[in-house]
């Protein structure tokens, strides 16, 4: 298993990093000048310095503006840019995410103590389980290191995460048709939480999240369909059976406990053998794609399943 | 209920025919609006899917608008029926754009997959049975067929209620989770075929409660 691949970005393709700091610094003007921003927002907003994380990705990045404004995230709505244009009043700051269950030693982290972690780019493959792909630049630490921490106890078989309820912030919180049961909840095996690709991420594009993109800290497992990298995480608890989560409640037929990518199980809707690239080629031109087995981490993760047969456990 | 229809003017007969052609030309405009839009780069990062789910709401919207026009008749005296064919034609148009936005610009022309799609997904199946369904009465939505078809003519095209529920199931499956949008568009098909079975023995009763009233004069 390839540990480190050297990076094949042409540097010239990567936004260098003081151009966005000067953007930022107009943004920050404009704001002192006038335009205002939410002050919980720029308590938050800011750019973060980080370190090369193991793994490489030879793959064109999504446009910023594509990552941030073409988001599920149901606690906002469910179109894609309401997450983008419904999330301005959400506070990411304070915060602090509790974890618990079978553990030594049982601990709430504060955001700025994650925030100190040692943070690592971690340029990854998005596949989400409705047909559409993106490639992000994500900032965060393996979510091995907080689990460390509190010491499992050899009797945690899962982990289960849980999202932040807030409907006075979260507008699809809220209303007469919930399109969920909140919190939303999520789930991992414990070598799928423990495997040095899956990370808790505090950032993306050089800067910490956007409030519709899971602010102030959210999971990312990127062989796994987007759903099950949950976002703006408050809770995570080691149990011994295997946790419940959102989408399996919601449709058992249709969203699994695993969901990992898989080109060879069928939606029960549609089909999973190809993707669409957000944000390139445009309208005349959707850039399609055949989606890889595991969104193309085989060779790390593969061995996870290794005799399970993954269309009965998709 | 009578008060309605006298609260809304009638429009003179003279400027019937260029109603309709009107009604042809506003029908249209969300279509190249949207188009507008998803080719100018303002329908968000997904232009293909958003333009492609836009042109299927907007033609189970003229659906609706088609199977309202006998209710708003029978129940509030508005008589629009001048107007059914022209909404009914819509909607095939929609339809038929909402099915080549996904074989030409979503699928991009790969038969093989719009085939597996067609026959392996319910949903899809069901909405091109009901793109089927359209053809005829589409093609027989002129003066002469009607002439000729007589009652045939009549009993073809209450194929639409058919099309309407499959159009309505078409989209609650599509959907990741019904919410109040997809909710009311099939609530609002769902109480226009309800109406259908309610219709003879409610129009039955109206007329029962006006022939004594007229024998009593």
């Amino acid at each position: 298993m390839p540990a480190y691949r050297p990076p094949h970005i042409a540097s010239s393709e990567i936004t260098p990093k003081d151009i966005y700091l000067s953007r930022r610094n107009f943004i920050g003007a404009a704001a002192a000048a006038g335009f205002g921003l939410a002050a919980s927002g720029e308590a938050w907003a800011a750019p973060l310095s980080t370190v090369p994380g193991p793994y490489k990705l030879n793959e064109k990045l999504t446009p910023k503006e594509a990552v941030t404004t073409y988001n599920n995230f149901y606690e906002f709505g469910v179109n894609k840019e309401d997450p983008s244009q419904n999330s301005g009043a959400f506070k990411p700051t304070p915060w602090s995410v509790k974890v618990e269950g079978m553990v030594g030693k049982p601990k709430e982290f504060g955001l700025d103590e994650i925030m100190k972690m040692k943070l690592e780019d971690r340029t990854y493959r998005m596949r989400c389980v409705e047909g559409w792909s993106m490639v992000i630049p994500w900032i965060g630490f393996p979510l091995s290191a907080i689990l460390d921490q509190v010491e499992p106890l050899g009797s945690a078989k899962y982990v289960a995460f849980e999202t932040v309820v807030r409907p006075e912030e979260m507008p699809g919180q809220g209303g007469l048709f919930q399109p969920l049961p909140w919190p939303y909840i999520e789930g991992l095996r414990m070598d799928e939480a423990r495997h040095p690709l899956t990370i808790l991420a505090v950032g993306l594009y050089g800067e910490t999240l956007p409030n519709q993109n899971g602010a102030p800290i959210r999971l990312v497992v990127p062989w796994k369909y987007g759903f099950k990298s949950i976002k703006s995480i408050v809770k995570i608890k080691l149990v011994e059976e295997q946790p419940q989560t959102t989408w399996k409640n919601s449709n058992a037929r249709e969203y699994g406990f695993y969901s990992n990518v898989n080109p060879a199980v069928d939606h029960p809707r549609w089909s999973q053998a190809t993707e669409q690239r957000i944000g390139e080629g445009g309208f005349f031109g959707t850039k399609r794609v055949d989606t890889l087995p595991f969104n193309g981490y085989a060779s790390e993760v593969a061995s996870l399943y290794s005799g399970m047969d993954l269309k009965a456990n998709y | 209920m009578a008060s309605i229809s006298a609260a809304i003017p009638a429009l003179p007969r003279k400027y019937h025919a260029a109603s309709i052609w009107m009604l042809y030309v506003i029908g249209l405009c969300p279509a190249a609006w949207y188009f507008y839009q998803a080719a100018t780069g303002g329908l968000g990062f997904n232009p293909v899917k958003t333009f492609e789910h836009l042109l299927g709401i907007w033609a189970l919207r003229l659906i609706i608008a088609t199977l309202a026009i006998t209710p708003l008749r029978d129940l509030f005296g508005i008589n629009w029926v001048r107007y059914r064919r022209a909404l009914g034609l819509l909607a095939f148009y929609y339809v038929l754009m909402h099915f080549s936005v996904y074989l030409l610009l979503d699928l991009q022309l790969n038969f093989a997959a719009v085939g597996g799609d067609i026959a392996k997904r319910p949903y899809i199946t069901i909405g091109f049975a009901a793109l089927l369904c359209l053809i005829p009465l589409a093609v027989t939505s002129n003066n002469w067929s009607i002439r000729k078809m007589g009652q045939g003519w009549i009993r073809l095209h209450k194929l639409v209620y058919l099309i309407a529920i499959g159009g309505a199931i078409h989209y609650v499956l599509a959907v990741k989770s019904v919410t109040s949008g997809p909710f009311a568009h099939v609530a609002l098909i769902g109480i226009l075929v309800a109406y259908r079975l309610i219709r003879r023995p409610l129009m039955n009763w109206k007329r029962g409660r006006r022939q004594p009233a007229q024998v009593a004069r």
